[in-house]
């Protein structure tokens, strides 16, 4: 499936706004991200498997509250940044 | 104990030798370098502009590699490592983390990384990281790996120590001056805010309050054995059964006649002018002589301003253990001037006469070369300015 990724993570995807991933769920789907591009998983998803504060996750457009969301291979994943202040 | 500082120094470093201070900010890191004379200085940066850069730390014994404690407004926290110098960096493996917690319970989450310590001499390779909720951990490799130091993240008390993360500054409750015995490897310092001093005799195993003496004012109980909220603890190299700290309720010394004997502080910062009181962030001592320091007083009246008392500001150094302090303001504004220093902004250097430096909220730096008698500022228009550490390269 396809990925957004976010202006503050495209040091880590070689700046690639869109990605390839796969995974029949968010939680997957990120860990094969994190196999392409070690690391980018902690900084989006804390150590207790929570989306952290700032960041926000959409699936075909449906904003996704967790991990455990199913995906299709033809769903598309927008990774945005929310607003953190000044 | 009896002043060094007139003696020939044995450790200073050359009086050719360059400078480096390393500024860490709101808005990424900067290093200062200077000329031999510590009169001229060029700012090199940024170095991740738009990170939060909490503490930024040489490793003084490769004088190579550096450590950032980082993280973003989006982004959750980490480390960034550099083993030339701060040429390049690369993040840590696996940043600093709390462990997840069983199905059902609340875990704990670290919001970011405060203060990074170097190991013992010793110890090749070891840091210590201290956290964002009140944290500890342990390095093995330079920084790359971090693992938690469960003695401490999971002790039975932790949570009663702590107070809870209501219980912290407005940035939120944080675990400072991680402190490394220089004779033991195994016996190591952590201050809190809140929570108060710790130590641990076996290398973070085990952990024991050392609050003995300090004031927790507006508590139930003044001197109590936990909660105090000490701003910056200091340990003296040469002297290491000499700790200092700048606490919320006063400046304090602790002599101890053994590593680990008897423990009280005592409060030396009633001989400060009662116009200015003894209330800041930071203390710095001489690295040479055990009875020096300088604090950098702040407004902690009423509603906490937290700036330079009147607008005014001045370091205040003892020479004689807090017995006497002596305004030192040559060369800062006069007037209006409301200054913040944060406890990891200011620093001294190793050489003689000591350069003493602090840096500002506001995105200054000042410097002095003769131990504070003059003051001169070195960089302004930086960003908020969260650490300054003196580095010999």
């Amino acid at each position: 499936m396809k990925v957004h990724i976010p202006s503050p993570l495209l040091s880590y995807t070689n700046q690639q706004n869109d990605v390839e991933a796969n995974g029949s769920s968010i939680a997957e789907m990120l860990d094969d991200l994190n196999r392409q591009f070690p690391g980018i998983r902690f900084r989006m998803i804390d150590e207790q498997d929570s989306i952290r504060p700032h960041m926000k996750i959409f699936v075909n457009g449906e904003q996704v509250w967790g991990l455990e969301t199913a995906l299709e291979g033809s769903d598309e994943v927008y990774i945005l940044q929310a607003l953190s202040g000044g | 104990m009896k002043s060094t500082s007139k003696r020939k120094p044995s450790n200073a470093k050359s009086e050719k030798a360059s400078v480096t201070l390393l500024i860490a900010t709101k808005k990424g890191a900067f290093i200062l370098n200077s000329d031999g004379k510590r009169r001229q200085w060029e700012v090199k940066g940024p170095i991740f502009l738009g990170n939060i850069a909490h503490h930024l730390v040489l490793d003084p014994r490769d004088r190579r590699t550096m450590l950032m404690a980082a993280k973003t407004g989006h982004l959750g926290p980490t480390v960034f490592r550099s083993t030339d110098r701060g040429k390049t960096w690369k993040e840590a493996s696996k940043p600093p983390a709390f462990a997840k917690a069983p199905e059902g319970q609340k875990g704990r989450v670290v919001d970011h990384v405060f203060w990074l310590t170097p190991g013992h001499a010793s110890d090749p390779g070891a840091w210590y990281a201290g956290t964002s909720p009140q944290g500890l951990f342990h390095s093995e490799d330079g920084g790359e790996n971090w693992e938690s130091v469960t003695g401490f993240n999971d002790h039975p008390m932790r949570e009663a120590w702590t107070g809870g993360e209501q219980d912290g500054t407005p940035d939120g409750p944080k675990m400072h001056s991680i402190i490394v015995d220089p004779r033991d490897p195994n016996h190591l310092y952590i201050g809190m805010s809140s929570g108060g001093v710790f130590e641990s005799m076996d290398k973070g195993g085990d952990w024991k309050p050392l609050n003995a003496g300090c004031l927790s004012e507006g508590a139930p109980e003044k001197y109590p054995e936990f909660g105090q909220d000490p701003h910056c603890v200091r340990l003296h190299p040469l002297a290491p059964n000499i700790l200092y700290q700048q606490n919320h309720c006063g400046i304090y010394r602790m002599d101890r006649r053994s590593p680990n004997g008897d423990a009280r502080w005592e409060r030396i910062g009633e001989k400060m002018p009662k116009s200015i009181g003894d209330i800041g962030f930071p203390m710095v001592l001489h690295p040479r002589d055990p009875d020096t320091a300088w604090v950098f007083p702040m407004d902690g009246t009423q509603v906490w301003p937290r700036t330079s008392p009147g607008g005014k500001p001045a370091v205040y150094a003892t020479h004689n253990a807090g017995k006497t302090w002596k305004r030192q303001d040559e060369g800062l504004p006069k007037e209006q001037a409301w200054m913040t220093v944060f406890r990891q902004a200011m620093t001294a250097d190793a050489r003689d006469p000591v350069g003493i430096y602090f840096g500002t909220t506001c995105g200054e730096v000042w410097a002095s070369a003769n131990e504070g008698a003059k003051w001169s500022c070195i960089a302004r228009h930086l960003p908020h300015i969260y650490a300054v550490e003196a580095a010999e390269i």
